[in-house]
């Protein structure tokens, strides 16, 4: 076990784990922050989506070893962003939820998305949301709640 | 008279000689200490230099470093070479899209935890650098060679250029320390050591970077 200073949302956090344990663990086991959901363990649905030094970070896959100084930041911490902020009203006004499982790595991607490609094209929609997986078929309210969030934006 | 000026010949003779064997000596060595060396061919190495290559060929095209080789919008994984999962795709910088970056999961070093390959600035190679045809068909040895010493084509390295890159360049590196699977194997390796790699491209360089005749 090893300790390992996180910066958390803005927040300096402390855990002690195996240096192999993923992020992800690290977050809902350890500092209780639950809105990151497990999915698939290995990086391929994107329901563990958090910003790991500004990308968008599959946080499954990254050991807690790998992490370093750079910051964390949480689905608890997107709505502190002014593009967070927008994309969670956009989600809400297009009533994209359904069971609403993946929506947090959902947004976690739009936002990382829409700060790289202010206006972004059904094409750059596609090729940057097509790692998130929704079971319930919401994408195209996803893609219409980007849409949303890029109008207001710009 | 006479006698003396052929002395005096004989003597400049020696010097010439002596001189074009230090030069000659001299010039591969230079490789790799001054990147605007021009490569001087080896005498009589053109073989020796095409045998190198072969060797270097293949390494290029053994699936850790040919994965990232591809004329395709997306990387390869594994040793049968199949697209890479979850949609993947190339980029316009050659690092994925955003909220896809190489960076999503491929982090600074091997993740043997969780499976996942990495090293410093994961990326695939420029498409001018692809080893492969777009119906992913791996390019012939000579094909390859050209792309490889075509200066347009390869970030304008030259011989010494091209063996730093063998030497330092991380995702190289990487290609011989691949790290685990998820389930604890480890990936296959190319079939020559980083050591070995580097030798032979040395010889091949210090030949003249010599490509096979067509194709």
């Amino acid at each position: 076990m090893e300790t390992y200073k996180l910066t958390v949302n803005g927040q300096a956090k402390e855990v002690t784990v195996d240096p192999g344990t993923p992020l992800l663990w690290a977050l809902r086991e350890d500092l209780k922050m639950t809105g990151t959901k497990y999915g698939c363990g290995i990086s391929a649905c994107g329901a563990c989506t958090v910003h790991l030094g500004g990308i968008a970070t599959r946080s499954c896959v990254v050991p807690v070893s790998l992490v370093g100084d750079r910051p964390i930041v949480t689905i608890e911490g997107i709505g502190q962003d002014p593009v967070g902020r927008v994309v969670q009203n956009a989600w809400v006004s297009q009533d994209v939820v359904q069971c609403g499982y993946c929506q947090s790595g959902q947004i976690m991607s739009a936002v990382a998305l829409l700060k790289r490609t202010p206006k972004p094209t059904d094409t750059n929609i596609e090729e940057s949301m097509g790692g998130n997986i929704c079971r319930c078929g919401t994408y195209v309210r996803i893609r219409e709640a980007i849409k949303s969030a890029a109008q207001q934006l710009t | 008279m006479v006698h003396r000026s052929t002395a005096m010949l004989r003597r400049f003779f020696i010097l010439i000689l002596v001189g074009c064997a230090a030069w000659s000596a001299a010039g591969p060595r230079a490789l790799g200490q001054d990147t605007a060396t021009k490569e001087v061919p080896v005498q009589g190495g053109r073989e020796a230099g095409l045998a190198a290559w072969e060797r270097v060929y293949s390494v290029l095209t053994h699936p850790r470093c040919i994965n990232c080789h591809t004329a395709t919008n997306y990387p390869q994984q594994g040793d049968d070479r199949h697209r890479h999962l979850f949609n993947v795709v190339r980029g316009p910088e050659d690092k994925g899209v955003p909220a896809l970056n190489c960076a999503t999961c491929h982090q600074g070093a091997n993740a043997d935890s969780t499976g996942v390959p990495g090293a410093h600035n994961w990326h695939l190679a420029t498409l001018s650098m692809k080893w492969q045809s777009r119906d992913d068909r791996i390019l012939s040895s000579a094909q390859v060679c050209q792309s490889l010493t075509n200066r347009t084509k390869n970030h304008n390295l030259d011989g010494a250029g091209i063996l730093k890159h063998h030497e330092e360049e991380p995702l190289v590196l990487w290609a011989f320390q691949p790290g685990r699977h998820r389930d604890g194997s480890a990936r296959s390796l190319p079939p020559l050591t980083h050591d070995e790699f580097v030798a032979a491209t040395r010889v091949w360089v210090e030949a003249g970077t010599p490509c096979p005749q067509n194709p």
